[in-house]
């Protein structure tokens, strides 16, 4: 508000109107949903050139959001942010570090004072749909269409990997961008392999051959945190399910389509896994978090553990020199597996978006280019020891041994990349339902059959629900 | 006339709070339970009883409901039972040396924030040999037992928590309601050779009816709400399969996980009918002629 409010403003601001007109109109005005976000302005944008393709004001601030978790934000102080100033110094950066992104955002959103860029990252991160729908999400075409900064001669989409463009669209626009590579399948000690002179076993009868071993030597084959984080092994499930009938398994269930969870590789890898937890498993993992878990696979007394390579970053501090990650595809269920052997997950994560009303959107669309450009990817990768979705700019980087054998591994499984779940952030309550009864169906509480129909039931509720926005993906 | 104008003036500020801060966001709530509001719009849609519709025929609602059954009772008829018994053996007529000390020690749990106690159970309950519970067990030669895992433990172990944190409360509060009792009571009791026990059901339990009364309400309310431990201990918030789900963490998940505000608070509108009808029935039933001494 540019011009200083009136008391009559002031008092409506405390709510003390509502004595002066009665209980309920004003009332009500003083709270959430009810205060009118009015039509934002577009803020215009500035001439756009060759050297300036996305029209950024060079004097106009920009706000940050970062969720600092895992990855610290210390990538986005001393690194993007650092980057932007170089090139716009007129321009004020607001750099806010949160870990409660949806928390501290939801109430800007509605009262339409939306920050610039936002990490929209961990456990309370926004439902990125009903922002859609809302209109708050920036069309990401000009940042993908603009030229690189790692490449001028390429267009930016044409210097990631493959699926972060069609992982960015939402409605068929592209508004979300992923930031980082990350590999999924089982991850086991090297070391410990190569003492014990173990193989890793590449077929399910290896795999139980392995256990029996492992059970001698007082080590559970496999396992995964029950209490927090048993989407790693629904992850695992349905990428194993992938594994044995192709990646069509997961664009059906990410469809909604009939039927979907009720196809026959998907109950094979559920009755897999299931027989694998009750012959070589230990019930108390249902009852441990991911970090109590993962404590424990770095004692070897976990031999397999379904997670992605960000794995040995997060575990750096309590990781013991006898271990040294690597990573394991699925081994083969049955003979007739649609993927060979050696296909694994490669999937994007660390969703960046820009903020459509607000008030430097162009800033936005240009940070974004800046995390793309040569200096900004390869420096996260250095800060983070995570793969950025920029291919070609990490040569030379010292990498950690678990990054290390991930590219080793997809260098294997060539074009044989099992695809990333969507469904996970389309339809979160499908995902969490999918959580409880991977619980439930590892434990022995249900059966294979009965876990596949439970989430036909739950897919097909969300499908004929209109209150939720329907997305759809053919590759 | 003036005396009232100064009353209210007094009255102008606190009122103006408690309306701004306790009754707006419960006739808000009443009117999002009537939207599809997603969270992040200014503009709602009415929908009219689509949300409470959803909500009777939601398997989840209806099993977070029979859980709060379930706290309703046990709760505080546990809570109240050993409270009363604890506050008994400390009371003057018990004569149990150092009284006082264990009555500070009984009220320690309720000084620990609820989300403290959560992740101290944590430790407790932890389903390997590194939990309090189970590394006792696991050195006498027993199976480590899976107290939040299992599905017919689950529900038991989170009440179990909600006890031991809420007795100590209940036993300083009857305590200070037997220690009001006339000493004299007791003494012609004891002379018609009244025993112990005797004693505890014919005067003492009569005489501080008010305050287990009070206790019933106070138990009942915390009954719905167990949302705090519920979220910390239990898998997949309310898990195994819902065993231990409460109405608040449903609420949670809606609102802030599927951005389904409206149906949220259709949920909370529930809650809070639940927990009103709770309070009145419960003053009803136990509503009896006051002990006058």
């Amino acid at each position: 508000m540019s011009t200083t409010p009136s008391r009559r403003e002031v008092l409506r601001r405390i709510g003390l109107t509502a004595l002066a007109a009665g209980p309920g109109a004003g009332l009500l005005s003083a709270c959430a949903t009810s205060r009118s976000a009015g039509p934002v302005a577009a803020s215009p944008a500035a001439p756009t050139s060759a050297a300036n393709p996305l029209g950024v004001d060079a004097a106009r601030p920009l706000e940050v959001v970062i969720f600092s978790g895992g990855n610290g934000d210390g990538y986005a102080t001393d690194l993007h942010e650092a980057l932007y100033s170089k090139a716009y110094p007129k321009a004020k950066i607001n750099h806010v570090p949160t870990q409660k992104v949806g928390t501290q955002l939801r109430p800007r959103f509605i009262s339409g004072d939306a920050p610039d860029v936002v990490n929209n990252s961990g456990p309370e991160a926004l439902d990125l749909q009903s922002l859609v729908a809302e209109g708050h999400l920036a069309d990401l075409t000009p940042l993908f269409e603009a030229p690189s900064l790692a490449d001028p001669a390429k267009k930016v989409r044409d210097t990631l990997v493959g699926g972060v463009y069609e992982n960015s669209l939402i409605d068929g626009v592209p508004r979300v961008l992923q930031y980082t590579v990350a590999h999924r399948a089982l991850w086991y000690n090297a070391k410990l392999f190569d003492k014990r002179g173990w193989q890793v076993p590449r077929t399910w009868a290896e795999f139980n051959a392995l256990g029996e071993e492992a059970k001698k030597a007082g080590i559970a084959l496999f396992a995964y945190p029950g209490q927090v984080g048993p989407f790693y092994q629904l992850w695992n499930l349905v990428y194993s399910a992938a594994k044995i009938g192709g990646n069509k398994v997961i664009i059906d269930i990410d469809n909604l389509a009939d039927g979907a969870w009720q196809a026959e590789p998907v109950r094979q890898a559920v009755a897999a896994w299931a027989q694998v937890q009750r012959d070589f498993g230990d019930k108390a993992y249902f009852g441990l978090d991911h970090t109590q878990t993962q404590v424990r696979h770095l004692k070897d007394e976990v031999l397999f553990y379904p997670c992605g390579s960000w794995l040995e970053n997060e575990m750096a501090k309590d990781r013991p020199e006898s271990f040294e990650y690597a990573i394991a595809p699925v081994p083969s269920i049955t003979a007739a597996d649609a993927m060979p052997y050696e296909a694994i997950m490669v999937g994007v994560s660390e969703a960046f978006f820009v903020a459509a009303k607000g008030a430097n959107p162009q800033g936005g669309l240009e940070y974004l280019r800046m995390m793309l450009s040569r200096e900004g990817a390869r420096g996260y990768t250095e800060m983070t020891k995570n793969l950025t979705v920029v291919n070609g700019v990490v040569d030379g980087l010292e990498l950690t041994s678990a990054v290390r054998s991930a590219a080793k591994a997809q260098e294997a499984a060539g074009t044989d990349i099992i695809t990333d779940i969507r469904f996970e952030g389309w339809y979160k309550e499908l995902f969490d339902h999918g959580q409880v009864q991977t619980n439930s169906v590892m434990s022995g509480r249900i059966t294979p059959e009965e876990f596949c129909a439970n989430m036909q039931k739950k897919a097909d509720a969300l499908k004929a629900d209109s209150a939720i926005a329907k997305q759809s993906r053919s590759v | 006339m003036r005396r009232h104008g100064f009353v209210a003036g007094f009255l102008l500020l606190p009122v103006a709070l408690y309306l701004v801060f306790v009754i707006s966001p419960y006739a808000q709530a009443f009117q999002i339970a009537l939207t599809d509001w997603r969270g992040v719009s200014a503009n709602l849609n009415f929908v009219g009883l689509d949300n409470f519709e959803r909500m009777f025929g939601d398997d989840t609602f209806w099993q977070a409901v029979r859980n709060h059954a379930v706290l309703l009772v046990t709760l505080p008829v546990l809570t109240i039972a050993l409270g009363l018994a604890f506050a008994y053996l400390l009371s003057d007529s018990a004569g149990t040396p150092g009284a006082r000390v264990y009555r500070v020690i009984f009220f320690l749990p309720q000084v620990l924030a609820v989300a403290v106690v959560g992740v101290l159970f944590k430790a407790v309950y932890r389903p390997d040999a590194s939990g309090v519970i189970n590394g006792g067990l696991a050195r006498l030669g027993i199976e480590p037992v899976g107290w939040l895992t299992d599905q017919n433990l689950a529900l038991w172990s989170i009440i179990a928590v909600m006890v031991w944190q809420a007795v100590g409360f209940y036993v300083v509060l009857f305590s200070a309601g037997m220690a009001a009792i006339p000493r004299e009571v007791f003494e012609a009791a004891a002379l018609d050779g009244a025993g112990r026990l005797r004693t505890f059901f014919s005067i003492t339990l009569p005489l501080v009816w008010d305050t287990v009364q009070v206790a019933w309400v106070y138990l009942g309310i915390a009954a719905f709400d167990a949302f705090a431990l519920v979220n910390v201990l239990s898998m997949e918030q309310g898990g195994p399969d819902g065993a231990t789900s409460v109405l608040a963490t449903e609420i949670y998940k809606n609102a802030f996980g599927y951005s389904r505000f409206g149906y949220a608070s259709a949920l909370g509108v529930a809650l809070f009918f639940l927990t009103l009808t709770f309070a009145a029935l419960t003053m009803r039933v136990t509503r009896r002629e006051k002990v006058v001494y």
